[in-house]
């Protein structure tokens, strides 16, 4: 394997190892923070117990985020030396903002695990609010680092040097807001359906319902409401990446001409070399309609750009046509929850809603990595859009092949290791209950 | 407005040493107190461990930042022990973790706390060698050399080996103060006494290893040492430090002796400062980068400092009410 696929591997393997980590010790301390709120406003023990465990659930991912997040910090220079050299003054702001954000984190999280006995109870109620906000502040800032990335802004590229650095400019930059936002509401939805589903399985398994009916609803709510605010906030990012990169848009679209009434493709598989797209469904106009908002407006096509300039047409399109999918199913099942809790309140506990639910358990999670497969590849062949390529940025030092490896198999280890401990856990919290009842 | 930046610089540096070295120090003691000694240890870092690591992000993102070649630089040549620390840095931290919230006791504590061990020396040995490659400045440019020279050659030498056992004398002593007002009995206490002394007879003599293999690997430390007076200030207040130290062990004043051993830190690190200034980062076949010539625009460096000022203003208080809470106040058990 050359040096440049090496890299590129263990960049997106770090990275979509981290992203799991990192979405939910961001997201699950909010729903700690619900479990607590209400033992204290209900007195119930049963919640105090759900905000213990999870709150272990979180310690474990949040270590794990926290180191890999660590590694990610060297990675971009250890891969990537060339870009940090040059990226570094312009993007280290959100950066920096980024670390007091995740200092704060640190130290709420410190307070919630460990200060259950010390600290007054609102105290404590407020730090796991803290960890939450931290949590979501330091993803919100983070992003804008790759929103740059995406939309250069706030510097002049003259001969290969930046010059006239505006940080702020830098910072602010058009792709920022949507894409954090799109992933914001990605991180609670994915965390959501994944705590959901993993009391479904124990519900359904019988072993003590009344905490993991509680519990999954917890969590699916968070879950169900971002959800539902995913097809917006992803309207809104693919307009705004019709705009700044419009090849990247004909990438996960597969558009090969530029055309008015420009179809939507639902499935299909492109083909780069014949420029066709094979066993895909066609709604024409509906993709000039997602783009602009007008059904007749033209779409640009890979046809307007250099060969070399293309994004790798068939993962882009895959992965955004399965992060799509799984959105859509998402708010299905989103939508069929608030209609059962409002109406229909015992079909929550009927076993195939229960396994709707297991099945949705990793979904989430599959549409964050595919959507920054999109993201990602669909930026290529740039590391900084149409100012440097990312061949240039690779470290000259030869033989990446081998950290990639090392990494790849700790990473590894570290899944198997945190499903074990989870499961662990688990088997600790029905064993105290069983202790209890008897 | 670089005096700042470098200020910032060093305070992290000074307090991820301070906390975050302290935290690998706690894990090394524990190759030596067994069980009893674990108990401790593990109760004192828990609260603190991940904030306390958060200081070397702190010192990542001001580097590149600030001095963003400084940064490449260093990623791009000491790539391989860089990586050996990071590889540290994720089964320590996992392995605590892991320990801590494994509800069963059973033979997977005994790796955790294997593991937990092994990469609380092991980091910090690679962290030196690191810190001694960028100050012996072996490292080239010059791309038509060797793999060997260009990737291998600028840290695998004794300098830097010494200077990583020398950071595992400095973490373990530390560790060692810290502990003493950690400890809830009379003998742990009193084991912690000893360890510190020893430690601390330790931590001197790798100190002069350091300048001897220094030497030897052709840097004249000493040399570029009494021509900093900083650096020599910083000498004689280490020194005359060291017998208030005996005294505070003495009375058991345990808060004196950790701000002793604070301050030895401080002096060491600033000491090195003083040999180092201007240069950041030696090179062997072209100009030095130093502050000066590494320095990012100054629009950048404003964004970044009054980042740093508005960041810290939050996350300083809440970092001494954690420490309150947790390390200066009796309460119950956590």
């Amino acid at each position: 394997m050359n040096n440049f696929l090496a890299a590129r591997y263990q960049m997106a393997i770090s990275l979509i190892f981290h992203i799991v980590y990192a979405a939910i010790g961001m997201t699950m301390p909010f729903f700690m923070f619900v479990a607590e709120y209400k033992w204290i406003k209900s007195g119930k023990e049963i919640y105090l117990d759900l905000a213990k465990a999870w709150s272990k659930g979180v310690a474990i991912f949040f270590a794990i985020g926290a180191v890999s997040g660590t590694v990610l910090s060297f990675e971009l220079g250890l891969l990537w030396p060339e870009f940090m050299k040059h990226a570094g003054p312009i993007i280290g702001m959100p950066f920096s903002w980024e670390g007091a954000a995740f200092f704060t984190e640190a130290i709420a999280l410190g307070l919630f695990l460990y200060g259950w006995k010390r600290l007054n109870k609102w105290v404590h109620l407020g730090s796991g609010l803290l960890i939450g906000i931290a949590g979501v502040a330091s993803g919100f800032f983070v992003i804008a680092a790759n929103g740059w990335m995406n939309s250069p802004e706030g510097f002049d590229w003259i001969n290969g040097q930046a010059y006239n650095i505006d940080p702020v400019d830098a910072m602010f930059n058009a792709a920022w807001i949507s894409q954090s936002t799109h992933m914001v509401f990605a991180a609670f939805a994915a965390t959501g359906f994944g705590v959901a589903g993993l009391h479904a399985m124990l519900l359904l398994r019988g072993e003590y319902p009344e905490f993991h009916r509680r519990a999954y609803k917890i969590a699916l709510s968070f879950g169900a409401v971002a959800a539902l605010i995913m097809p917006i906030s992803g309207d809104l990012s693919a307009k705004n990446v019709a705009k700044r990169q419009p090849e990247k848009l004909a990438a996960m679209e597969s558009l090969f001409k530029t055309q008015e009434k420009a179809p939507l493709l639902i499935g299909g598989i492109p083909n780069e070399e014949t420029q066709e797209v094979k066993l895909a469904v066609k709604i024409p106009g509906l993709l000039s309609f997602m783009a602009y908002g007008d059904f007749k407006a033209e779409v640009k096509g890979l046809d307007e750009f250099p060969r070399d300039e293309w994004p790798p047409v068939l993962l882009t399109h895959i992965s955004f046509q399965l992060m799509v999918l799984i959105g859509f199913i998402m708010a299905a099942i989103a939508i069929a929850f608030f209609l059962f809790s409002l109406r229909w309140k015992k079909l929550l506990e009927k076993p195939l809603w229960l396994k709707i639910l297991v099945f949705a358990t990793p979904l989430g999670f599959l549409a964050i990595e595919t959507g920054w497969m999109v993201t990602e590849l669909g930026r290529q062949p740039w590391i900084i859009y149409r100012i440097m390529r990312t061949e240039e940025a690779l470290t000259s030092m030869p033989g990446i092949i081998y950290p990639l490896l090392v990494i790849s198999a700790i990473y590894l280890l570290l899944t198997f290791l945190s499903v074990f401990l989870m499961q662990r856990q688990i088997k600790y919290i029905h064993k105290q209950v069983k202790k209890i009842e008897s | 407005m670089m005096v700042l930046t470098l200020v910032f610089i060093g305070v992290s540096v000074l307090l991820y040493v301070l906390l975050g070295g302290a935290d690998f120090g706690a894990g090394i003691m524990e190759i030596f107190t067994g069980k009893k000694g674990m108990n401790v240890i593990s109760k004192a870092i828990a609260p603190v461990w991940e904030a306390n690591h958060i200081w070397i992000i702190v010192v990542i993102v001001i580097l590149f930042n600030a001095f963003p070649e400084v940064y490449s630089t260093v990623t791009l040549y000491l790539h391989i022990p860089l990586m050996l620390v990071l590889i540290g840095i994720i089964f320590r931290g996992t392995a605590f973790a892991f320990r801590y919230y494994d509800p069963f006791q059973d033979r997977s504590h005994r790796v955790y706390t294997f593991m937990f061990k092994l990469f609380s020396l092991f980091t910090p040995f690679f962290l030196g060698v690191t810190l001694g490659a960028v100050i012996m400045g072996n490292m080239t440019t010059d791309d038509t050399l060797s793999f060997y020279d260009r990737f291998v050659a600028p840290w695998l030498n004794i300098f830097p080996a010494s200077l990583g056992i020398f950071l595992i004398f400095l973490f373990s002593y530390l560790a060692a103060v810290y502990l003493i007002g950690e400890a809830t009995d009379d003998e742990s206490r009193k084991q912690f006494s000893r360890y510190s002394v020893r430690l601390l007879f330790a931590l001197v003599i790798s100190g002069a290893v350091v300048f001897i293999t220094a030497h030897i690997n052709g840097l004249h430390l000493l040399n570029m040492y009494v021509h900093s007076w900083i650096s020599i200030a910083c000498a004689v207040l280490a020194t005359v430090l060291l017998p208030v130290f005996f005294y505070g062990m003495k009375k058991g004043l345990k808060n004196l002796m950790r701000i002793i051993a604070g301050a030895q830190t401080a002096a060491i690190i600033i000491g090195w400062f003083g040999i180092q200034f201007p240069v950041l980062v030696a090179l062997n076949n072209t100009d030095s980068l130093t502050v000066f010539n590494s320095v990012a625009p100054s629009k950048t460096i404003l964004m970044m400092i009054i980042a740093l000022i508005v960041g810290l203003a939050f996350v300083i208080p809440l970092l001494l009410y954690l420490f309150r809470v947790f390390k200066f106040s009796k309460g119950e058990e956590i």
